[in-house]
């Protein structure tokens, strides 16, 4: 029952074939078989069972109507859990309780979810590969040999918990990338959002104006019942959007015929693998013949979206973690004798390389002397790729790209300097730079059975069309279920 | 233009204002939180007040109105857009560790406020801007010698800052402007102006020059709480800046903390230290759009003005400059008075007069001596407009009506109440008057005697004999005139 879908597990809940109950404790028994994967930084197994044996019982008197109810859940440890530890992967939370529930798992909650406990995660969410947490790297389900891989990040616990079927579905986040790029390194659906579909309430910021909450799941279907539950206004969130929130699974297998499909040349990469080419080209096949038409488009700027997303999101990340101070909650370092020497030493013992490393690139861009080479020239990169994708958007309905450059790397043989590997997001940033919605699907495995996935872009609020072209590319590429973890 | 003079020749001082108001609202600028004066330290934070991790801010919809109203009131211009901005720097009581404000595009540009110089003349500060930010806690450091302790209930509440161009030229305008700012917030009801609970906080810039030369570097002077404290703070700072540059030293940019205790300015940090906030845009928080119909509901409830006021007071009843102003200075003093005057006939420029004078005068001075404001009055506008009444109708004389209101302040009972159980109405009767004036002089041979001999001084004393015999009740003109014809008469 642990490699089934919410929408297997759902029908089977309410045919009674097993319960609540049982799914859970499975989940539970196999974290713990699996517990060197480290994709957990805190279990919930009392509240877990508590809550399965509640959806227990409404399924018993037939008043189960949440589209989660009873569905074990994985929670990115960037959520705020009310009562359940919440981290962000930092020792700068090694002892935060939340005293709130987050809008977003507040609404998993509402539909009846089951959450077995908070996933691990790159520190704050900046990195790609999940080797920047506090608690220790994540291993790749799929590693094979002695080699241990990794399952990309940030939400990398996420990413292996749904791989390794050690729940059901899970929630991620991505600021620039960190849903679809460990999705795609892990061989299931990542969904980012358009930047306002989801509350950012309670949600730990790194990005402000870049991060979103996302479904990871097994399937495309999954992933859209998962998005209609976490989508909506939240007035606690005035960023987010008050436009209407489509039945998402409606459009799972609606024909894809005469949709069209563009391909930017900009993302054939220079030194991309042939078997990234190969997986792309697959993905083109398995459209035209669904119906589809492709077409070539340009998006002249997306290669500057790297650099802008590396500029804006550290000078929003320096802001945005100023609050971890040593003062009201977190850590707090000894020893200091001065309001200042306090700041220092909390911040020197409590934060990452990583984290000081953005925090240290955003302040230094914000600066007088710098901002406008910097900061203004990056809102005005954003603003020229949005241009692009408008125009892009009048030739095409929808376009497809590789998720990653690369499929997953070894532990130990990642880019040793940070540029080489930011690289990694390079395919993945342009949508939250242009604050647009994107799936990454699996396409397949490579020569070394990694797998790779493919990317869609949509419109701003057109997610539809990422569910309706995604399910049929999911249909066509009968990629493997991961069925055992060595 | 003003010059001061010394030894060396003239100078000038240019001032500018920055002024922190604090909004008059039940909830803080960004959150829910109650703004209540006085709570128990912490008592008003919210997990978004105190920073939390992934909370967010949601704009106060009505501290937003506020500002427009203020800005309408201060003669400014709305802005369509204006944008949130983050500044950023560490502080025990800054929570986020920025602080949210607008920078670059504020809510309000431009406004002004009409001060009057010391002949009378109108003068026009103008306004650069007004914007709207969060206020930090407060740290405390004196209860505890090796603790700090933070208390954030200020922490967020909403701030308008006002900032005036450097159009200011003397500690006197700056006070006449302090003065005249505090009345209109406190008309539209946007700030309480109590620079004492510090919900009216003033950075003062001053700089000084030759005149004729371009103005001189400006420093800053933060922490006055008191228009006492600002002039204090200009007088210190504009004679410091004076003795430097005739020295032939150089004023350096710099910002300074006035320390009440010794009326001194103290430096704080020099340009070097200067702190770089890097502002950027606040991306929690979207544009804040405001609409012209949402100006224009505003723009209704804006009352009459002090200077409107004034002006109306002048042109319709007649009063003097200086007691127009002085009663339109307050919302409140200026609705006693004019309920009061609803009593009287209004036409009688006269009467209007009277009224301003009692008001302003005895009433005032029962006020101040039991620490109220005129709206705690013990006597109604009612009870004080039958009061002129009874003066005017000679029921009682003046003398006797400054003893019946302290009476009417005592008792809180109306005027004619007062008069009628103290009996203390006036001797009108000229029959009792002669009576009353033939004893005296039957007492005092001598003194008619001197009198009669050309000592006409006298004639004071004989009134006042009779007054005493009458407590006070006789009416002195008809007192007069009765004298005066008995010493005729023989």
């Amino acid at each position: 029952m642990h490699t089934l879908s919410i929408y297997e597990a759902r029908e089977r809940l309410l045919e009674k074939k097993f319960s609540s109950t049982e799914l859970t404790q499975c989940f539970l028994d196999r974290i713990r078989q699996y517990s060197h994967l480290n994709a957990f930084i805190t279990l919930s197994e009392e509240q877990a069972l508590e809550s399965a044996r509640k959806s227990d019982e409404r399924i018993a008197r037939g008043f189960s109507t949440g589209a989660l109810d009873g569905i074990p859940l994985a929670i990115k440890d960037l959520f705020l859990t009310k009562g359940v530890r919440t981290t962000a992967g930092s020792k700068m939370l090694y002892n935060f309780i939340p005293p709130f529930e987050s809008t977003v798992s507040q609404k998993l909650l509402d539909a009846g979810a089951v959450f077995l406990g908070k996933t691990n995660m790159d520190e704050f969410a900046m990195g790609s590969a999940n080797i920047t947490s506090y608690y220790g790297n994540v291993i790749n389900p799929w590693s094979c040999g002695d080699k241990k891989l990794v399952p990309g990040g940030s939400s990398g616990g996420s990413a292996a918990a749904v791989a390794g079927h050690l729940c059901t579905a899970a929630i991620g986040s991505d600021t620039g990338g960190s849903v679809r790029q460990p999705a795609a390194f892990s061989g299931i659906v990542g969904l980012k959002p358009t930047y306002g579909r989801c509350s950012r309430y309670g949600m730990v910021a790194f990005g402000s104006s870049l991060d979103q909450a996302g479904p990871m799941t097994k399937t495309v279907r999954d992933a859209a019942i998962f998005l209609r539950v976490i989508s909506g206004h939240d007035p606690k969130d005035s960023t987010s959007s008050r436009k209407p929130v489509p039945d998402f699974e409606s459009f799972v297998g609606k024909t894809v015929e005469k949709i069209k499909i563009g391909l930017p040349k900009e993302y054939f990469l220079e030194g991309m693998s042939s078997e990234i080419e190969d997986a792309w080209q697959k993905g083109v096949d398995i459209m035209r013949d669904a119906g589809t038409e492709i077409v070539e488009i340009s998006l002249p700027h997306a290669k500057y979206a790297l650099p802008a997303y590396y500029i804006i999101s550290p000078a929003e990340a320096s802001a945005n973690l100023a609050r971890y101070d040593g003062l009201r909650y977190g850590f707090r370092a000894a020893g200091a004798k001065s309001l200042l020497e306090m700041y220092e030493k909390t911040r020197e013992e409590g934060f990452g390389e990583e984290v000081k490393r953005r925090i240290l690139v955003g302040t230094y861009v914000l600066s007088a002397g710098y901002y406008d080479a910097y900061y203004t020239k990056a809102l005005q990169v954003r603003q020229l790729i949005k241009q692009d994708f408008r125009e892009a958007f009048k030739q095409v309905d929808i376009i497809m790209t590789p998720t990653t450059p690369s499929s997953a790397f070894a532990i130990g043989e990642e880019p040793q300097d940070p540029v080489s590997m930011y690289l990694n997001d390079v395919l993945t940033v342009t949508a939250n730079i242009a604050e647009l919605p994107g799936i990454s699907v699996p396409i397949g495995l490579d020569k070394l059975n990694r797998p790779l996935g493919l990317q869609f872009l949509a419109p701003q609020f057109r997610e539809d069309l990422l569910i309706q072209n995604g399910y049929i590319l999911e249909q066509n590429a009968n990629f493997p279920t991961l069925k055992e973890i060595i | 233009m003003k010059h001061l003079e010394t030894s060396t020749g003239k100078w000038e001082m240019v001032i500018g204002l920055e002024v922190h108001a604090q909004v008059i609202s039940n909830g803080k600028l960004f959150s829910a939180a109650s703004t209540k004066f006085g709570v128990a330290p912490n008592e008003n934070v919210s997990f978004v007040d105190a920073a939390f991790p992934g909370v967010l801010p949601v704009l106060n919809s009505f501290c937003v109105d506020q500002a427009i109203k203020t800005g309408l009131g201060l003669n400014g211009t709305i802005n369509h857009i204006s944008h949130f901005d983050r500044k950023n720097y560490f502080y025990a009581d800054l929570p986020q560790g920025y602080q949210i404000s607008q920078y670059k595009h504020p809510i309000i540009s431009g406004g002004h406020v009409d001060i009057e110089d010391k002949n009378g003349e109108t003068r026009k500060i103008r306004l650069e801007r007004i914007h709207l930010e969060q206020d930090a806690g407060k740290s405390i450091h004196d209860q505890s010698p090796t603790k700090s302790y933070i208390d954030l209930n200020r922490a967020g509440v909403a701030l308008m800052e006002i900032v005036t161009m450097p159009d200011l030229r003397s500690a006197e305008e700056v006070s006449a402007f302090v003065k005249k700012l505090r009345s209109i917030l406190r008309y539209l009801k946007t700030c309480d102006g109590n620079m004492e609970e510090g919900n009216l906080r003033v950075d003062v810039n001053v700089s000084v020059h030759r005149p004729g030369t371009e103005y001189g570097t400006r420093v800053e002077v933060k922490n006055v709480n008191s228009i006492k404290f600002i002039m204090a703070a200009i007088g210190f700072e504009v004679e410091r800046q004076i003795e430097m540059l005739e020295s032939g030293g150089v004023v350096g940019q710099e910002t300074r903390l006035f320390d009440p205790s010794s009326g001194k300015t103290i430096l704080m940090r020099s340009k070097e230290d200067a702190q770089d906030y890097r502002y950027f845009p606040e991306p929690d928080l979207p544009p804040l759009v405001i609409e012209q119909s949402r100006i224009a509901e505003i723009r209704k409830t804006i009352p009459e003005l002090p200077d409107a006021k004034t002006a109306r007071f002048q042109r319709e009843l007649g009063l003097p400059h200086y007691d127009a102003s002085l009663i339109a200075s307050e919302m409140e003093i200026a609705d006693y008075y004019e309920a009061a005057l609803a009593h009287l006939p209004v036409e009688n420029t006269e009467i209007a007069k009277i009224l301003a004078n009692w008001t302003l005068g005895e009433l005032f001075s029962l006020l101040n001596k039991d620490g109220k404001n005129i709206s705690e009055s013990n006597v109604s506008p009612q009870n004080l407009a039958e009061l002129i009444t009874l003066i005017k109708t000679n029921v009682i004389s003046g003398k006797i009506a400054k003893d019946v209101l302290k009476i009417m302040w005592d008792t809180g009972k109306s005027a004619s109440v007062t008069v009628e159980e103290n009996g203390l109405r006036q001797i009108t009767s000229v029959d009792n008057i002669e009576i009353c004036l033939r004893s005296v002089l039957a007492e005092y041979p001598d003194k008619v005697a001197e009198y009669k001999a050309g000592k006409e001084k006298l004639f004071g004393f004989f009134v006042g004999q009779a007054m005493k015999k009458t407590q006070g009740k006789a009416n002195p003109q008809l007192l007069n005139d009765i004298l005066k014809k008995l010493f005729n008469e023989g």
